[in-house]
């Protein structure tokens, strides 16, 4: 599969399981953004972001990111609750939301270019930080609107040409993390 | 007679979900018991009489596939009903999970119904 491949079903992935794992998880309508493609590796982020990564024949990360109070709208619809500050299971509800649809992607890549692993989701809230995927240079980034709000999803992918079993990942800033 | 029921997964998120499921059964609910992983999994079994078993799959310390090998090797848990409910949409687990005696699999994202189906006549 060439990259460009991949960076089509990436894209027809993540829709279709943003949609789905809203869908079915969060009871609200999903209003996909244009895709862009982002050439720069470093991501400014302020608000919530839940990384996991994928390894296997293709190696990469993919994050959710959103600001505050839409992770708390997004965990309330989730949880059947209300959050008035991003607490432990606001944070939590994110990571499952991530590991969901980075979940239905590597599955849909899967079936494509065979097995891959999926990591356990690390989420970081805090302000002005960055996070930077060591060895790519490419992202694909998809806007959604749910519940609401702005839900960014991102994904960069690469083949996997040293047999890597996991993605480097730095972040840089104020922080505080939860795995 | 009331079921005790064992949820596991590490995330709570997953956790809180599955209980407000199961309270909208017709299942007769005992306690509803909760794990992390598949080692906080066998120390709830231990210390309890579990009728059925929700489990995720890809879990730290200990995953559902280990969790679900050892308790079909223990003659006291061995016809427990267990539930593999994860985001691990390959075939080979799936497999894997139903060669080792998996009552049944649900995928992530669940409807409410999928496991409300999944789980009539298992208990």
């Amino acid at each position: 599969m060439t990259t460009e491949e991949m960076q089509e079903l990436v894209e027809t992935g993540i829709r279709s399981s943003v949609e789905n794992v809203c869908g079915m998880m969060l009871g609200c309508t999903v209003e996909a953004g244009e895709t862009r493609i982002i050439g720069h590796p470093l991501q400014e982020s302020d608000g919530v972001v839940a990384l996991i990564g994928m390894a296997g024949p293709w190696i990469g990360t993919g994050a959710l990111t959103c600001r505050p109070e839409v992770a708390r709208q997004l965990a309330g619809a989730f949880l059947m609750s209300e959050y008035e500050e991003v607490n432990d299971e606001v944070l939590d509800a994110i990571a499952e939301l991530a590991n969901m649809v980075i979940g239905n992607l590597k599955t849909m890549i899967e079936d494509k270019v065979g097995a891959m692993g999926l990591s356990t989701p690390t989420t970081i809230f805090g302000a002005s930080f960055t996070t930077k995927i060591g060895g790519s240079n490419t992202w694909t980034l998809i806007p959604f609107q749910v519940c609401g709000g702005e839900l960014l999803v991102q994904v960069c992918i690469l083949p996997n040409e040293q047999g890597r079993t996991h993605a480097r990942l730095d972040i840089v800033g104020h922080m505080v993390t939860k795995n | 007679m009331a079921l005790d029921v064992l949820i596991v997964d590490d995330s709570a998120a997953i956790r809180k979900i599955l209980q407000r499921v199961l309270a909208q059964t017709e299942i007769p609910l005992g306690t509803i018991l909760e794990a992390g992983d598949g080692i906080e999994a066998l120390e709830r079994l231990k210390a309890n009489h579990v009728g059925l078993v929700l489990s995720d799959i890809n879990m730290p310390n200990m995953d559902g596939i280990e969790l679900l090998t050892q308790i079909r090797a223990n003659a006291a848990w061995k016809s427990i009903p267990v539930v593999m409910i994860t985001t691990e949409g390959s075939q080979q687990k799936v497999l894997e999970a139903v060669d080792l005696g998996a009552a049944g699999y649900v995928r992530k994202p669940f409807t409410a119904d999928q496991i409300k189906e999944k789980l009539v006549g298992l208990v």
